[in-house]
């Protein structure tokens, strides 16, 4: 194998991995943002993963992430009704909530499907090649030879990021996070904000485990989310609560992930395949134990308000 | 806590909890299609339905859970959100594997304690490395605890393939540690081991610290406010964090060597089925009294064992256990709240009086 096709290969493959990721880290910090960090990310996952799973093969792969996305928001309205509504503490209430999810899926999976062991495929969405563009050497198959939910994803992050800049909603969700006395002040209800960012934040982790499922996997596994909701939260302190860095921390995070690829297709045998499984792990406290110092987190981040 | 409080505080909410928590069970069970009455009498047949059942199965699983809960509540009376208990632990039963090796031969006087403290050591330093991210980095216990669970997933996964794999290199397993170095089985018979009574032990003897140490109310005071504790009560908060977090990984990989030298006698991959998960929610549930998690461990080994018994009898998936557990953090969660606003009007007349006869 040529050295274009292994970087090729590797591009190819850490976009693809980082696709999910940029979902579920673009949503959290939407939700951030508005104050409120939500650890039961990691359920809105799982739970965006089985319901695309099960929806796909009644109605299709487009049913299959609009079901993922919704089982995302309700897994994240339980949320929200905890922190938001009974103003419980964030952290407790999203540990609970990704064991809940964890554990109702896996009852859910085994009751519908059985434990027959015969592997369940769902339909897949297949590659749009965007013409001409992606027939370039090196990047053309890893930016624009990918399913069509990796470029909602690039169109959303830089969407997101004027949203929050220059718009008014955006601006009455930031204040939210930042100085949630004056928001109250200027008239801006802060609770509605924050249930609405955490359900948002909800939807786009159900579309981060439908992407799992219907772009990648193509079947449903349990736990596949695999802590991924963690390493979400990682790549917002990462990107520094703004949606491009959080973007660009996601691909840092695909490319970890396809080190393992990248090894095997360029002759290195000698490694345990456990250390690359382990890796994303691993860079997410490399990451965060670097983050500190540049503090930019919202002000009120995981406190209680109004 | 006078009585009073004790009564609507402490017991009427776990009550009301218990009985919502079952309820809840039972829609889900009608909910997936299961018979409701056979799968609750499976349940409770696996959890209590024989001495069998109570020594071998529910107690059993009460030491682990135990361990790792007294873990999770010393972090959390300390406020730190440990939720890296699952990974201490494994890193404990590591530890103790890997120093089995030189054991072999070695009286079990010496033997078993040094396999203990091995664990016990393991855990608090892969408690310290969060600890030191946070104290020195900043970073998230919440977040480092639990990417630190992964890597340890992984780390027994490769050694159970590599160095610590048995000599026939056919499972993914630890060698079997030599029938000397067990702990000593209780009752005959059955699988009671001796770490119920260390685990009695062990947590009457953390209630003490923190009751009636110095250290231990430093722990308390930070835990409570750590701004007045600095600066009113003069104390050393990253001192008092830092001890408090290794004695919490210490308790997590006690725990783990607990389990390798009493139930599994070897390391394997899914060697916790989430005891460290499941000891958040027993932690809570004892409200993070180290006697307390006694009780609530021995009742959530009772719901594992019973769920055990509910997939075996019953055909319903055992993973439902961990929706019962999550539902148990979120109903205290949510009963605390209540509780909050409905007390803090109970509570005046109660104070004032107290105030009264003084």
């Amino acid at each position: 194998m040529s050295a274009l096709d292994i970087g090729t290969g590797f591009l190819e493959a850490t976009v693809r991995t980082a696709t999910p990721l940029a979902f579920a880290a673009l949503g959290e910090c939407i939700s951030e943002r508005a104050g409120v960090i939500n650890i039961g990310l990691e359920g809105s996952i799982i739970a965006g993963a089985l319901g695309a799973t099960v929806a796909a093969g009644v109605i299709g792969v487009g049913g299959g992430f609009a079901v993922g996305a919704l089982a995302g928001v309700a897994v994240a309205a339980v949320f929200a009704l905890f922190t938001v509504g009974l103003k419980a503490d964030q952290i407790i209430t999203g540990t609970a909530i990704t064991m809940f999810a964890l554990g109702l899926t896996g009852t859910l999976y085994r009751t519908i499907f059985g434990t027959s062991g015969v592997a369940l495929s769902t339909p897949t969405t297949g590659v749009v090649a965007i013409p001409g563009l992606s027939s370039l050497p090196l990047v053309g198959p890893g930016l624009f030879a990918q399913p069509l939910a990796t470029y909602v994803v690039m169109l959303l992050a830089p969407f997101l990021a004027w949203w929050l800049q220059r718009t008014h909603g955006g601006l009455a969700l930031r204040a939210i996070g930042e100085y949630p006395e004056a928001a109250v002040a200027a008239g801006i209800a802060p609770r509605r904000v924050q249930a609405l960012a955490v359900l948002f934040a909800g939807g786009m982790a159900g579309l981060a485990g439908a992407t799992l499922v219907l772009a990648q996997a193509g079947t449903f596994v349990e736990g596949m989310s695999a802590g991924r909701g963690f390493i979400a939260i990682a790549i917002v302190v990462l990107g520094r609560w703004r949606p491009l860095g959080v973007a660009a921390a996601a691909l840092l995070f695909g490319a970890a992930n396809s080190l393992q690829t990248l090894f095997q297709s360029m002759g290195f045998t000698g490694v345990p395949y456990q250390l690359f499984l382990a890796l994303p792990y691993v860079l997410t406290l490399l990451v965060l134990a670097g983050a500190s110092g540049r503090a930019a987190s919202p002000a009120a981040l995981g406190k209680r308000v109004g | 806590m006078n009585a009073r409080a004790f009564w609507y505080r402490g017991v009427a909410p776990l009550a009301a909890v218990l009985v919502a928590a079952l309820l809840l069970l039972s829609l889900l069970l009608l909910a997936t299609g299961h018979d409701v009455g056979p799968a609750l009498q499976a349940l409770v047949r696996g959890a209590f339905g024989s001495s069998y059942a109570i020594t071998s199965a529910t107690m059993v699983r009460m030491v682990p859970l135990g361990f790792a809960g007294l873990a999770v509540s010393l972090a959390f009376r300390a406020g730190i959100l440990n939720v890296g208990a699952e990974g201490q632990l494994l890193i404990g039963a590591a530890a103790a594997t890997a120093m089995a090796v030189p054991m072999a031969g070695v009286s079990p006087v010496i033997g078993i304690p040094v396999l203990l403290v091995a664990g016990a050591t393991a855990g608090a330093v892969w408690a310290g490395i969060a600890a030191l991210l946070r104290l020195r980095f900043g970073v998230l216990e919440v977040i480092s605890t639990i990417m630190l669970n992964f890597v340890a997933l992984y780390l027994t996964g490769w050694l159970v393939r590599g160095p610590l794999q048995e000599p026939t290199r056919i499972n993914p397993q630890s060698a079997s540690l030599p029938d000397a170095l067990h702990l000593p089985v209780l009752l005959d018979g059955t699988r009671l081991h001796a770490g119920v009574p260390l685990l009695v032990v062990v947590a009457v003897g953390v209630w003490w610290w923190l009751s009636h140490t110095a250290s231990g109310f430093r722990v308390r005071a930070v835990g409570a406010n750590a701004f007045a504790a600095q600066s009113a009560g003069g104390i050393a908060v990253s001192r008092t964090v830092f001890t408090a977090f290794l004695l919490s990984g210490l308790l997590a990989g006690l725990g783990g060597a607990v389990e390798y030298t009493g139930i599994t006698y070897a390391l394997y991959e899914n060697f916790s089925p989430g005891y460290g998960y499941t000891a958040i929610a027993v932690a809570l549930m004892a409200r993070l009294h180290p006697v307390g998690v006694l009780g609530t461990a021995l009742l959530f080994g009772a719901l594992e064992a019973g769920a055990n018994a509910m997939q075996r009898d019953a055909g319903v998936p055992s993973v439902v256990v961990s929706v019962v557990e999550a539902l148990l953090i979120l109903l205290v969660v949510a009963a605390d709240r209540v509780v909050d606003r409905v007390g803090d009007r109970v509570d005046t007349p109660v104070a004032a009086r107290a105030e009264a006869a003084t």
